[in-house]
């Protein structure tokens, strides 16, 4: 039986460390959507969204207020749409054409974001992908709910430098297409390497060619609770202060748990995977840099705050993979700059820097997130940025993924605007020798010898 | 059996448990367990119910309740016992 406690620790997690479920992603296949025009596919891809994804919203708020914890985002992911749109879709606009049918889908279903304008490009472009990936700014320029994604490299292939180099390019005229509202269009184009095939995490979610029809995803969060209970252990040892990062995220999973079942069932979706990481908002008490202060840093940033992270992120998968059986995605902790109180303090004070940053991204769950760098920041460093992160990902075998938001008219010491759960940033200084020569070589970089281990 | 958790927070008061007792006998919920405390010089509550029989739907008692609490002047909340069990037991 339960006893009080039990009861008021759930609920002091809930109401004053913040613990949610993030989001209730629902993946749906867009494959068998038909037409033979452009005009005829959006239709065939928005009734297909509409029909699958008509409960979602109410569903997730029934059982938000049955179970008393807040579900903050409802979204939807989509097959790549390069795969999608590549019979019809003769011209950049084309695609555009689709990404406004995404949108008032979105909309009309009363989800956040949508994610799937995506292309998986990593070894080479088809030119579909490549048209795709050219309608990128204005694509995102001229929608509100629509994420993109682009896969340049994976450790089983190695990594497309034509499509990193332009990936730099597309990043920057995103900006500048975007220019009026701080370049928000960045905020929703990631660039992966290793992109997983079930993350219910935007930007970056998509419904990948391995899934069945339609999955629902569950992505739980609970930075707070882990901060809560870390401060327990202050000035315990490293085992002790494992122990307790483990049975946290025991706990947070297992709601998630819980809430994707029970989404799957009223929904009549099959269930997929948990992505239990925790990611932070702006708020105060929701910071993973918070965490990694607790742990023993002065701030974020200092010595020491790789190791911190790398034992956070390992303790949370260790924690989590008892509670569901099939934890997936991306599951560790989110560093997104402009998302976190902490960190963007840290950056303010010059004490978080890019290099930092990136060697974090070694064992963090995903990548260089959220950073804002000067609006002058040229395409070919922006390209040599995420080949850096590619590599990482690919030699290390794990999902790397890059979202900078150069910031048209701003420089370091200036800070960006984003609004809502995407928050503000101080804008970081990037190291100004350029790397033209190497990223305009063109071709790929080889896949590393361990794409052999079968 | 459909059991849900109904936590009572806030300043002492007379009164309080015969006012969400009574809530509950008139939407034929039946209690199954109480216990209360006073932790910090407030009140406390938990109690676990049985909603299988009840006359009303299980949202709008979570609506409902919350607003006896409103009117009371303390914190009711009543949440699936599932998502306690689930978090505390393997």
């Amino acid at each position: 039986m339960l006893n009080i406690m039990e009861v008021h620790e759930t609920n002091k997690m809930i109401e004053q460390e913040k613990l949610d479920v993030r989001t209730i992603t629902m993946g749906i296949s867009l494959l068998d959507c038909e037409g033979s025009t452009v005009d005829e596919l959006c239709e065939s891809i928005y009734k297909k969204i509409t029909t699958y994804a008509k409960d979602l919203v109410s569903t997730g708020q029934a059982i938000e207020r049955e179970f008393g914890i807040p579900i903050v985002n409802k979204r939807i992911s989509v097959t790549p749409i390069s795969l999608v749109g590549a019979r019809v879709c003769k011209c950049p606009e084309d695609f555009v054409k689709i990404i406004h049918a995404l949108d008032r889908a979105a909309c009309d279903m009363g989800v956040n974001f949508l994610g799937g304008y995506s292309a998986l490009v990593s070894k080479a472009m088809t030119p579909a992908e490549r048209m795709l990936i050219e309608s990128i700014p204005q694509a995102l320029a001229e929608t509100e709910r629509v994420c993109a994604s682009v896969n340049v490299g994976s450790t089983k292939t190695g990594i497309d430098m034509d499509a990193v180099r332009l990936m730099g390019e597309i990043v920057k005229k995103t900006a500048e297409a975007t220019a009026d509202r701080d370049s928000l269009g960045c905020a929703k184009l990631v660039v992966f390497c290793n992109a997983p095939d079930d993350n219910p995490f935007m930007a970056g979610a998509f419904h990948g060619v391995t899934e069945g029809d339609v999955v629902i995803n569950v992505g739980v969060s609970g930075p707070g609770v882990v901060k809560k209970a870390l401060e327990a252990a202050r000035g315990e040892s490293f085992e002790v202060l494992c122990e307790t990062i483990k049975k946290t995220a025991f706990k947070i999973t297992r709601i998630g748990q819980l809430v994707a079942q029970e989404a799957s069932r009223r929904l009549g979706v099959p269930f997929g995977i948990i992505d239990l990481s925790l990611a932070p908002t702006p708020a105060v008490g929701d910071s993973v840099g918070e965490i990694l202060e607790e742990i023993g840093l002065e701030q974020v940033g200092a010595p020491g705050t790789t190791a911190a992270l790398a034992l956070l992120n390992d303790q949370v998968k260790k924690g989590g993979i008892m509670a569901s059986s099939y934890v997936g995605g991306l599951s560790g902790a989110f560093i997104p700059v402009s998302e976190d109180k902490n960190m963007i303090d840290a950056a303010t004070a010059g004490v978080l820097t890019l290099e930092k940053l990136e060697a974090m991204t070694c064992v963090c769950s995903v990548g260089l997130d959220m950073i804002a760098v000067p609006g002058d920041t040229p395409a070919t460093t922006i390209a040599g940025i995420i080949a850096d992160e590619a590599a990482i990902g690919m030699i290390n075998q794990k999902t790397t993924a890059v979202r900078l938001i150069p910031v048209i008219g701003k420089g370091v010491g200036e800070v960006a605007e984003f609004g809502g759960l995407l928050g503000w940033a101080p804008i970081m200084p990037v190291n100004p020798k350029g790397c033209e020569t190497f990223v305009t070589r063109g071709g790929r970089i080889p896949a590393p010898v361990h794409s052999f281990k079968n | 059996m459909n059991k849900a958790i109904i936590t009572v927070v806030g300043k002492d008061t007379v009164g309080i448990i015969a006012r969400v007792c009574t809530y509950l006998s008139e939407h034929q919920v039946n209690v199954l367990d109480i216990s209360q405390t006073i932790i910090d010089g407030f009140f406390n509550m938990m109690m676990i119910v049985d909603y299988t029989n009840a006359t009303v739907e299980f949202a709008t008692m979570v609506d409902e309740m919350e607003e006896l609490g409103e009117q009371i002047g303390v914190r009711i909340r009543c949440q699936r016992e599932e998502i306690f069990t689930k978090m505390h037991r393997i």
